[in-house]
């Protein structure tokens, strides 16, 4: 066991450095929750403007990994490199306003907000964030002609996903596929360069699924977003990803192209309950 | 059902600067019918006394309100030691601007100026404010809340310490005054000034009426604290419809989103703490200090649940909600029904206790119960808040205008199209 899961480790290594221009690069990630290791050495690269999948089996330390890169857990080991430069630990906000986001599993809307107002929410460094700005006189022209110009932007974004006619609803009354586009809307609010989405497909339906991956796709054309996508079904995956991770028992066991990981052996065995 | 929805909608159209208005007015109209129904030819001067009474303490639970509305109803920060923070800034206040030359008996402090006092007594509520969060943010709501409970009574056990109670710093000697308290430039002897001198002739046309000088400065004072709140109101309202605000109701919401769209809520946090406290301090020298003495016996932890009922009834999360909330909590269930009982009178026949009021009710005679219960409502009153506290949470948990929508936003948020119209509303 030790002895394959070794040569596995390596030949997942080899593959990684074989990804060109990487934008986010994860080098022996390891996390330990007290004696459990969630995460235990992965390494990987995602490619930059590429649409990258992260699957794996439940308890694959997919979430976990998520989690490190975007600095909700501080990682027991390993580096974390985006964009050249290492993000290691780092806080959200600060990997937020480098242009690193995410989604989460279950869609975390602000739910006594509006869904205008979570959108709003999102942009980096609002001329208004600032107390006093908010309050002098003077000074609130600024953040006025900001405020402006940031609710022009939230409307495009609401229009692109179609939730426009929701604006103005407080974002607890939304349905669970719409909670999911508002999420991406937020996400897109920051300005990102890359996006990490955590199953946002998970409880939509085909219709809805169709047209967020439509997005995903659009926005990767036309903005040259990167986007790395944890999923579970595994036609999306194989139909959408052009590069594929797979992560079993915290660390990457193949990655590939959907070719090479529906004939990989391992994959299968991973899903199926071979050796544990 | 129908018919309160129906008054609701009705309150929902007016402009909250009219609602408060005419929140104010009703209470000052029913305080002005009982001074005419048990003052008998002295009602004026009753009036006026009931009048500014009722004024100075709507202002004080205003003022706190909003402060904990920004902390808590926005932010989501239990913060329950508004007390101490009320003391830091009113101790502050006093020390700065007591007496050099005290009278036999009193603590001496550095007699300045009670604006420089004011100032002082703001900026140091803010700071001690700032350095409570520092560690205490790192907490979740409900450590949060008890570290803050805990430091409001280490400031009232401190500034109540004997040791502190008269010192030597830099060659003056000032302090605290200990368990005695502390006597300063009273902010009322403005409100006295102010009709004493600018406003005398409308001070002797109330006069001539019969209303006291004693009760017309009160009046004054109320509505001089009433322009602080509203000068309060102003720049909370500025401060909350903005992305600042924004920031605040998202973490409250979820803060671990908040983080991950690039928002360092821990700078956010602490700005509203010290802001919160600021404003805090501030009323606890207009509020608790109006007549130029404060102890520590007036910054119990009960004034913080006081604030806390306010603000639930009025609506946490929305600031014209936290004035109606403390109208409502000071005036209609806290002063109102105190006044009632002392000025009711209730005959002979009022029982002396309980068993023998509720006995009566076998005989179907519900006076004995009624007259007790008018007897004894300074003590009943809080049971009546106990009630309303418990009906507005099970009912209408937002409280009167916690169901608004009140988006954080500087600017009106409808679509910026020709059609439509996107002006500002500023």
């Amino acid at each position: 066991m030790s002895d394959s899961a070794e040569t596995q480790r390596q030949t997942a290594a080899v593959d990684s450095e074989s990804i060109e221009d990487p934008l986010l690069e994860v080098d022996g990630l390891r996390k330990q929750f007290g004696g459990v290791v969630a995460v235990d050495g992965a390494s990987f690269a995602v490619g930059e403007g590429s649409l990258t999948g992260l699957i794996g089996p439940n308890g694959a330390g997919k979430s976990t990994t998520f989690n490190l890169i975007t600095g909700i857990h501080e990682p027991t080991g390993g580096r974390v490199t985006f964009d050249g430069q290492e993000i290691t630990g780092l806080p959200p906000y600060t990997l937020a306003n480098r242009g690193l986001v995410r989604t989460f599993q279950i869609a975390r809307e602000l739910s006594d907000m509006t869904v205008l107002e979570n959108v709003m929410l999102a942009p980096d460094d609002q001329v208004g964030e600032s107390a006093i700005r908010s309050v002098l006189p003077g000074l609130r022209d600024d953040v006025i002609a900001d405020e402006e110009a940031v609710r022009d932007r939230a409307w495009e974004t609401l229009d692109f996903f179609e939730i426009d006619h929701l604006a103005h609803e407080n974002a607890g009354n939304l349905s669970g596929g719409q909670r999911k586009l508002l999420e991406m809307a937020r996400v897109l609010m920051t300005d990102p360069e890359m996006v990490l989405l955590d199953e946002p497909l998970a409880g939509v339906n085909p219709t809805l699924e169709e047209k967020l991956l439509e997005r995903i796709h659009e926005l990767r054309r036309e903005q040259g977003l990167t986007f790395l996508l944890v999923e579970h079904d595994m036609d999306v995956i194989m139909n959408n990803c052009e590069h594929i991770i797979v992560m079993h028992q915290g660390s990457v066991l193949a990655e590939g192209d959907a070719e090479a990981i529906k004939s990989d052996e391992r994959v299968l065995e991973a899903y199926l309950g071979g050796e544990v | 059902m129908s018919a309160a929805d129906a008054v609701r909608d009705r309150l929902d159209e007016l402009p909250d600067i009219g609602l408060v208005a005419g929140f104010l007015a009703g209470i000052w109209a029913i305080m002005l019918v009982l001074a005419l129904a048990v003052g008998g030819t002295a009602w004026p001067n009753l009036a006026a006394g009931f009048i500014g009474s009722v004024t100075v303490l709507i202002g004080g639970y205003a003022i706190l309100a909003l402060a904990l509305n920004l902390q808590w109803g926005y932010t989501g920060l239990f913060n329950i030691g508004v007390a101490g923070f009320m003391a830091v800034g009113a101790y502050t206040t006093a020390i700065l601007t007591a007496p050099t030359d005290p009278a036999a008996g009193a603590v001496a402090g550095l007699g300045l100026p009670l604006w420089v006092g004011l100032l002082g007594g703001m900026l140091m509520a803010a700071v001690i404010g700032g350095l409570a969060a520092l560690p205490a943010l790192r907490l979740k709501a409900d450590y949060l809340a008890i570290v803050t409970v805990a430091f409001s009574e280490v400031i009232r056990l401190t500034v109540n310490w004997s040791g502190l109670a008269e010192f030597s710093l830099f060659g003056r000697t000032l302090g605290t005054g200990g368990a005695t308290g502390i006597s300063f430039e009273s902010a009322n002897d403005v409100a006295g000034s102010l009709v004493n001198g600018v406003g005398a002739p409308v001070a002797a046309a109330f006069q001539s009426v019969g209303v006291s000088a004693p009760n017309l400065a009160n009046l004054t004072y109320g509505l001089m604290l009433m322009a602080v709140v509203g000068a309060s109101y102003w720049v909370f309202a500025r401060l909350t419809n903005s992305p600042f605000g924004r920031v605040l109701k998202a973490i409250r919401e979820d803060e671990t989103v908040t983080q991950s769209l690039g928002k360092d809520t821990r700078l956010f946090k602490i700005k509203t703490f010290m802001i919160g406290c600021a404003l805090m301090g501030l009323a606890g020298v207009l509020f608790r200090g109006q007549a130029g003495y404060i102890s520590p016996s007036q910054f119990r932890p009960t004034i913080t649940f006081y604030v806390f009922a306010a603000l639930i009834i009025g609506g946490s999360g929305s600031n014209t909600g936290s004035i109606l909330g403390a109208a409502t909590f000071s005036g209609l269930l806290f002063y109102l029904p105190a006044r009632i009982g002392e000025n009711v009178p209730l005959g002979t026949r009022a029982p002396s206790n309980i068993v023998e009021a509720v006995a009566a009710l076998g005989s179907l005679d519900p006076f004995p119960l009624v007259a007790y219960t008018v007897g004894n409502v300074s003590t009943l009153r809080f049971v009546l808040i106990g009630v309303v506290l418990i009906y507005i949470i099970q009912n209408q948990p937002e409280g009167l205008l916690g169901h608004r929508n009140e988006p954080a936003a500087s600017v009106d948020l409808d679509r910026s199209r020709a059609d439509i119209g996107g002006e500002s509303d500023e």
